[in-house]
């Protein structure tokens, strides 16, 4: 049994056609996801990172309905950020200390679709677990139902952008040795754009204003990233793999 | 400056000291290099000679 | 000399460091002269204005800084697409000379800004989209430092920081628009091609010192890149030919 799984876990890297390109994304994500299932703590962390958060400020708000009401937005929103933040550090530095990193940039073809899969894996191991929790955390913040539903709607189309930015900044800091408070420096101005459209979103939303630009903007910076960041990625791992 | 000279002047005097700082780190590095790296060729060259 | 020449020669830090001699010196004595004509210009002969009294006269420093903010992220941004598509030697140099003259500049133009926000605004520091901006700017010059400063191996270092800089430039523009959006409130800037919102004595003096800025920007360069051909190519030949003639004699610059 542990054999088997072993193989399951090594690197399925196929060479040369464009046709097997689909096996490529799903094998390396199958592969993220297996290990993942292994280690929950990866999950696990940054969630209670993200309770934490939200404990402390409406303690330090003194809990008060109309306070939190108005600040839950953005305090969910910037804890999301941090908490992503956070979960970024691991996600290539594993692979860069057992090598497995240095085949995948070297042999994977194409690199644009490997590298894919690692982000996609990691949004469903960060992002997707964080968008799940806020609406929870937005109703003990004194949200509505509804404005909680909506900050769900929000998330979802924001985290992605998250993880793909966040895993350019983590491919050019992999191989430094402390290079957490580095990748912050790094990757939190790129955010700003998903904060400001998210927050301003769930906020505009709960004063009755039309959303759909906010909307669409999250939309599209989502798309660009998912566009450009990975070759970004793919890039700055074959610098840190080098040196 | 009818009561605005501090803020006028304080904005100019700190925008020259490091238009200065800018400056002067360049040129003072190169003379730096130059005087070691001329050291250092001295040394090689030297050597040689003493084997 | 056509193009496709002038850049098969760039490559060649020789090539570069010898014909930049008669620029650098150029550049700065054009520097020295353009900011002290602009300086007392702005100072002494530009006519007060009637809203804001004196406290305007900071502008002449602050808008050429923010200004050169952005032109050396332009700067970096493009030096980091050559190095990544050409891997060109210069543009590594390039990128990492122009950052610390970049964070200074944006640093000036916030600190500047600060200063004249005080008697026009009643306030040191505003949350509004420009000074935002500007502040974001300053987070990603910093982290193209850090970044150098972090990674040991210099030729690595320098083509992570040209991935770092090309994902800043392509990410300017939309903080830029977000910010924009979201805090509204700056005065709109004065578009110097199409019509200044100031009478020309009040603009002249703009116009001197931003051209002012732009060729220190040119004078600090060229000699950090002279500076660092010299270093990286010491052990050649022709470097150290040149440490054997006498110091060349730059003229004071600023």
């Amino acid at each position: 049994m542990s054999g088997q799984s072993e193989r399951n876990l090594s690197l399925n890297l196929n060479q040369g056609s464009q046709g097997l390109s689909k096996r490529l994304l799903r094998s390396q994500l199958g592969r993220e996801l297996r290990i993942l299932v292994r280690s929950p703590a990866d999950v696990v962390n940054p969630l209670m990172f993200f309770a934490l958060g939200v404990m402390l400020f409406a303690v330090g708000l003194r809990g008060e309905r109309e306070v939190l009401a108005e600040f839950a937005p953005v305090v969910i929103w910037v804890l999301v950020l941090l908490a992503n933040l956070l979960s970024l550090e691991n996600l290539y530095r594993r692979d860069f200390e057992d090598g497995s990193l240095e085949q995948l940039v070297l042999l994977a073809r194409p690199g644009f679709l490997a590298v894919l899969g690692k982000i996609l894996a990691h949004w469903l191991q960060a992002g997707l677990w964080l968008c799940l929790v806020a609406p929870l955390a937005g109703l003990a913040l004194f949200l509505s139902p509804d404005q909680a539903g909506f900050l769900f709607i929000t998330l979802l189309l924001g985290t992605p952008a998250l993880s793909l930015l966040g895993s350019v900044g983590a491919a050019l800091t992999v191989g430094l040795g402390r290079g957490g408070v580095l990748l912050a420096v790094l990757v939190l101005p790129l955010y700003l754009p998903v904060l400001i459209f998210g927050a301003s979103a769930v906020l505009e939303n709960m004063a009755g204003f039309s959303t759909s630009a906010q909307i669409y903007w999250l939309a599209s910076i989502t798309m660009l990233a998912l566009t450009l960041a990975p070759l970004a990625t793919l890039a700055a791992l074959r610098i840190s793999v080098e040196q | 400056m009818g009561g605005h000279g501090l803020y006028v002047w304080l904005s100019y005097g700190l925008s020259f000291l490091v238009i200065g700082l800018l400056v002067w780190r360049v040129r003072s590095a190169r003379r730096a290099f130059v005087r070691q790296a001329r050291a250092r060729a001295q040394r090689l060259s030297a050597e040689p000679q003493a084997k | 000399m056509s193009l496709k020449t002038l850049w098969h020669k760039l490559g060649s830090p020789r090539w570069f460091y010898e014909l930049s001699g008669p620029w650098t010196t150029g550049f700065g004595v054009a520097a020295a002269l353009l900011l002290a004509v602009g300086c007392v210009w702005a100072l002494a002969i530009a006519p007060e204005d009637y809203q804001q009294g004196n406290s305007y006269r900071i502008m002449y420093i602050h808008v050429p800084t923010a200004i050169l903010a952005q032109s050396v992220y332009m700067t970096l941004g493009v030096a980091g697409v050559i190095l990544l598509v050409w891997r060109m030697k210069l543009a590594d140099m390039v990128l990492a000379c122009a950052v610390p003259f970049g964070l200074w500049m944006t640093a000036l133009a916030l600190v500047t800004g600060a200063i004249w926000g005080k008697p026009t605004w009643g306030t040191w520091w505003v949350w509004d989209a420009r000074i935002v901006s500007m502040l974001v700017q300053l987070f990603l010059f910093f982290g193209l430092y850090a970044l150098r400063e972090a990674i040991p191996r210099a030729d690595a270092a320098g083509r992570a920081c040209a991935v770092l800089a090309i994902v800043g430039l392509v990410n300017i523009p939309i903080i830029k628009y977000s910010v924009d959006w979201w805090l509204t409130l700056h005065q709109p800037s004065s578009n110097l091609l199409t019509g200044p919102t100031m009478p020309s004595e009040m603009y002249l003096p703009l116009f001197v010192n931003i051209i002012g800025f732009y060729c220190l920007y040119a004078y600090v360069l060229l000699a950090s890149l002279r500076l660092e051909i010299l270093r990286r190519e010491e052990k050649t030949q022709w470097v150290q030919q040149q440490l054997q003639q006498p110091l060349p004699q730059q003229p004071q610059a600023v």
